[in-house]
């Protein structure tokens, strides 16, 4: 038999231990992030990069995800998209060129663990009497994608981050020796996004999209001489989440002549 | 009740009506259909869950397909003398979503009342391991030209993959090959030395708010690259768009193709919400017309009042009687613009009706004039049975219950009231090049399958169906 003191500090561990989401248990503070995302990223190594042959870019600074839990793609209406890409998540999320291993502080609703046997949560957080929101400490990380495409679900599942139901803010710098005028953003997005070019918006996408390569662009937009921030926020409901972008001219051609940097 | 509100009334059954009859009729309820197969004069599709729909006809389907092991999207092949079904599972070894196994069976026939149905023990021939870019689900068949087996899986979750399959066991005889990249339901067709990757964007299991729609890439070999209309590989999410919403039917995915004979293909696919099905997913077939060396979806036939126009001389065909002359005649060769424009009405079937005998009236081709004796109704009688991809339908003089006829000695002729006889009945399919062939459902006195030929400019009779034939081919003109 226990003793009563015994119990309830058992009963509080159990407690504790059932109450902590199952992937913040798995997490490991020290990760690897090159191991973690090889096949998909690389931690950045050089100082600059150039858009690959086909114009897409394939450095970023990427926020580990905020969690939006959306329970299903259908949400992403136009107002739903703007609504929740408007939301100030971290300040300065509009204007700030973070650093690889800068953290934010964020205020983001919080969603059970995914049971991976459905990743789906496992039961909608007010039946769990979970508080709707959590505080958490997220961190940049500079890298480059092995891929055309930057395979946003893999960095999540790769440093043990909610995957679905999830928001990634992503930037890069553009360095142009002169001014390259009347190009468009070409975006391929799964799933919701919004981009900003010198913070200025030029696309807004909405619906259950795939990503498929220049499936939306923007109006033209000049690249100055100098640096010019692309930044990106993407959301995604129960499934894959990826985008891919590049800088295409007025006969669609890409555009490569600048070099990338993740400030 | 009010006239205006009778009026309303009749005007919505029509619409439903219409609707209906481009619809596969009796209870073709169904998510993820394979392709349809034919076996032994019957026609069957598998979907997710277990089971299948069969069909006597292609037109009426019932429930009634055997397919064990559940799972999801299957896919059917007739090989040899075999049908080779597969379809997904989820394995839950490593309790991970996305680890799926796509399984293959065999049955001698697809008949459940066969003595000689049975289906082989499942075996497992490919699929994803729950870590990879790849949801290894949705199989699809293909035989090639050259006896060549293979197989497409994936879904959005990352990469379709075409592996090549033993024809003898179905078990794969090379490693995956990723062609595509965000979609789902993969099929894959072969078409004068192109290789064809079907498949589906948009948003699955969603009803009557799916946004799924049939896709399409072409590649000179079966593991690709498969490239869209405009360069885009499927690689890098391209896709030309087949099929995927109609008016009352949402969502098109799971393409398959049904070669009927050269020259007549269908597609079969389901809609996922039929909106005069209260909103349920439904087997659907089409045309499948290639134009310009792309498969596009045939619009559903609607009933209507047409001109038959030769492909062969681009006549029209029409009643054997006197083409009465429109008053007015000639008004001269004057470029006089002072005098004042008017519209002058159309011939009308009252002007003309008077001088055309009353029993059979022979037909003939003639110069389109566009006059009450070369208007023909064409209307879909459901209830009377159909073919695969349609119901047969009346063609009568447009106005009147005159009925476009087979006659026994291998003509066509018109007899003066639809009674329904089967020889009144015509089947009409939309050609691979968007023409029609015309043809009786039955013959009186012949066992063959005739069609609506031109044997000369102005003269039609029944015939051998030949696909390299204008003779055999026409236009439908809508008035």
């Amino acid at each position: 038999m226990m003793r009563k003191s015994f119990r309830i500090l058992l009963l509080l561990i159990l407690a504790v231990a059932t109450s902590v989401p199952a992937q913040a248990q798995k997490r490991n503070p020290k990760i690897d992030v090159a191991e973690a995302l090889k096949g998909y990223f690389r931690p950045v190594t050089t100082p600059s990069a150039t858009p690959d042959a086909d114009g897409f870019i394939r450095r970023w600074m990427i926020l580990e995800p905020i969690s939006k839990p959306n329970p299903t793609n259908r949400v992403f209406t136009d107002s739903y998209t703007r609504e929740n890409l408007s939301v100030e998540y971290f300040p300065g999320q509009l204007t700030m060129l973070p650093k690889d291993g800068d953290k934010v502080k964020v205020t983001m609703e919080y969603q059970p663990p995914v049971n991976l046997s459905s990743n789906r949560p496992v039961a909608p957080p007010q039946q769990q009497n979970q508080p709707k929101f959590v505080k958490a400490t997220l961190t940049w990380h500079a890298l480059d994608s092995d891929h055309f495409f930057v395979k946003l679900f893999r960095f999540a599942t790769g440093l043990d981050k909610d995957r679905y139901g999830v928001i990634f803010w992503t930037v890069t710098v553009i360095n142009c020796e002169e001014d390259i005028e009347n190009v468009r953003l070409a975006v391929g997005s799964n799933k919701a996004a919004r981009w900003w070019v010198n913070g200025e918006e030029v696309l807004l996408l909405a619906g259950d999209r795939h990503m498929g390569v220049d499936s939306a662009v923007s109006d033209r937009v000049t690249l100055k001489k100098g640096r010019n921030v692309l930044r990106g926020v993407t959301m995604n409901g129960p499934g894959m989440s990826e985008f891919c972008a590049r800088f295409i001219d007025d006969t669609g051609k890409p555009v490569t002549g600048y070099t990338i940097t993740c400030n | 009740m009010k006239k205006t509100a009778l009026s309303g009334l009749a005007a919505f059954a029509a619409l439903f009506l219409c609707a209906a009859a481009s619809a596969q009729i009796g209870s073709p309820y169904i998510h993820d259909p394979s392709t349809v197969v034919e076996c032994d004069g019957k026609y069957y599709t598998f979907g997710t869950g277990s089971g299948g729909l069969i069909s006597e006809d292609g037109w009426s389907w019932h429930s009634g397909g055997v397919r064990p092991g559940g799972g999801v999207a299957p896919d059917a092949i007739k090989i040899g003398d075999r049908y080779l079904v597969v379809y997904a599972a989820s394995d839950r070894s490593n309790n991970l979503r996305y680890h799926s196994r796509v399984y293959a069976m065999w049955n001698k026939t697809l008949d459940p009342t066969s003595p000689d149905f049975k289906y082989t023990d499942p075996v497992d021939i490919g699929g994803s391991n729950g870590y990879e870019d790849c949801d290894g689900i949705d199989p699809g068949l293909m035989m090639g030209p050259d006896g060549r087996l293979w197989l497409v899986y994936g879904t959005y979750f990352g990469y379709l993959r075409v592996v090549e399959l033993s024809p003898e066991t179905a078990e794969p005889v090379g490693r995956p090959v990723d062609v595509a990249l965000s979609c789902e339901a993969g099929e894959m067709m072969y078409n004068d030395g192109w290789y064809y990757l079907l498949a589906t964007h948009g948003t699955c299991c969603s009803g009557v708010n799916s946004t799924y729609e049939i896709i399409v890439g072409r590649s000179k070999s079966p593991t690709g690259p498969y490239v869209d209309n405009v360069g885009r590989d499927m690689i890098h999410g391209g896709g030309k768009l087949v099929l995927a919403s109609e008016p009352r039917r949402i969502g098109a995915g799971h393409f398959g193709r049904f070669i009927v004979s050269e020259g007549v293909e269908k597609m079969s696919f389901h809609f996922e919400g039929d909106l005069d099905r209260s909103g349920r997913s439904v087997l659907a077939m089409r045309p499948l017309l290639w134009k310009n060396g792309w498969p596009v979806a045939g619009e559903p036939f609607r009933n209507g009042e047409y001109s038959l126009v030769s492909e062969r001389r681009g006549y029209a065909l029409e009643l054997a009687v006197n083409n009465v002359p429109m008053a007015g005649g000639m008004r001269g060769f004057s470029r006089n613009g002072d005098d004042t424009v008017v519209a002058l009405e159309d011939q009308k079937l009252a002007d003309v009706i008077g001088t055309w005998p009353e029993g059979g009236i022979g037909v003939r081709i003639g110069p389109e004039l566009y006059r009450p004796h070369q208007a023909w109704e064409i209307t879909e009688i459901p209830e009377l049975g159909g073919y695969i991809g349609g119901a047969y339908c009346k063609i009568t003089i447009a106005g009147t219950d005159r009925a476009l006829a087979a006659t026994a000695d291998r003509e066509v002729t018109t007899v003066p009231a639809f009674t329904g006889a089967p020889e009144q009945l015509w089947r009409i399919d939309r050609l691979t090049d968007g023409t029609y062939r015309i043809m009786p459902k039955f013959v009186p006195g012949t066992g063959e399958e005739l069609v609506l030929v031109s044997v000369a400019d102005s003269t039609p009779s029944l015939g051998v169906f030949d696909p390299d034939s204008d003779n055999s081919k026409w236009n439908l003109v809508r008035h």
